[in-house]
């Protein structure tokens, strides 16, 4: 186990690219996932505001 | 027509959303599969004319990465492409997707490349043919999302960007012939040229697989924005008001 961390005494280079690599993969799902749901509750409330004032220009009619 | 059924974004969104969970199990198992093959099935030293130690373990990331960002640079050019001939909104929006995608994965191969350089060749970085066309497609990437987003009228931003994607398409052929050097003594190509054929089996079929894996994880990320693109642009349309309202229930 030991042996297969150290890389032959190459883990810094090994492990710094590997690492990274996964970094970079895993925090671009994050920021998709956050920026799907950033979106989704902004067309939420649009849709919230929308309808209300709909709802106003309807009752102020009748 | 039948060929466009999924060229408009209202019918592409459902279809993505529906491909995306498989497109990430097999991303998932083909790049553990693909790890567990390259370092423990595989030798730990090489021999022959150019001896390598544990360090070129480094090759199941950075030659997967450096292959899909020219892969996906290709994609994005010929997605705006089509764009601009057709005048098709999803294509635009498919090149805009890749476009971060494709950035990551190049600053991941330059970096796994430094990494490997540095107990390799004794430095981090040397202004190689290869290292700096791969340097010069990074910026493009990074260029064609700022044009994008300098531009506030979408339709505009879509036309000048793609003009810019298919302008650097000349940076493919360059970084791909870069290790092109006739006679060593007379040209210093760090990169050498190989064949698939000479490489050790369990190292070629590992590298192989992680591209693999690699290619099917950049359909998550990118289907994945695309999604997000389409809902930020079809916003005032009645289907995305549909599926809201559907989804707030």
């Amino acid at each position: 186990m030991v042996e297969f961390f150290s890389q032959g005494g190459y883990a810094f280079y090994v492990w710094g690219s590997y690492g990274l690599g996964l970094i970079l993969l895993i925090a671009e799902l994050v920021q998709l996932r956050n920026r799907r749901r950033t979106i989704l509750a902004r067309l939420g409330r649009l849709m919230r505001v929308q309808s209300k004032t709909q709802g106003g220009r309807r009752q102020s009619e009748t | 027509m039948k060929l466009f059924r999924f060229s408009s974004p209202a019918t592409f969104y459902p279809l993505a959303g529906k491909l995306i969970p498989s497109f990430a199990v097999v991303a998932t198992a083909t790049i553990l599969v693909g790890l567990y093959w390259g370092f423990f099935e595989t030798p730990d030293k090489l021999g022959g004319t150019n001896p390598q130690k544990e360090y070129y373990r480094i090759i199941f990331i950075h030659v997967p990465a450096a292959w899909m960002s020219m892969w996906i640079y290709l994609v994005l050019a010929a997605y705006s492409a089509i764009g601009l001939v057709f005048n098709t909104r999803l294509s635009f929006m498919l090149a805009n997707a890749a476009a971060p995608t494709g950035a990551i994965f190049t600053f991941l191969a330059l970096w796994t490349g430094a990494f490997w350089g540095r107990p390799s060749w004794g430095t981090w970085w040397d202004w190689d043919p290869r290292l700096t066309s791969e340097l010069i497609l990074f910026f493009l990437y990074i260029g064609y999302i700022a044009l994008h987003s300098a531009i506030d009228d979408p339709r505009r931003a879509d036309k000048a960007s793609a003009l810019l994607a298919i302008v650097g398409l000349v940076m493919l052929p360059v970084i791909f012939w870069s290790i092109n050097c006739p006679d060593p003594n007379q040209c210093a190509a760090l990169h050498q040229r190989s064949s698939m054929s000479q490489m050790e089996p369990n190292i070629l079929w590992s590298m192989l697989i992680m591209t693999f894996g690699l290619w099917m994880y950049s359909f998550v990320a990118i289907f994945m924005r695309l999604r997000s693109i389409i809902l930020d642009r079809e916003a005032d349309t009645t289907w995305v008001k549909e599926l809201i309202a559907q989804e707030k229930r």
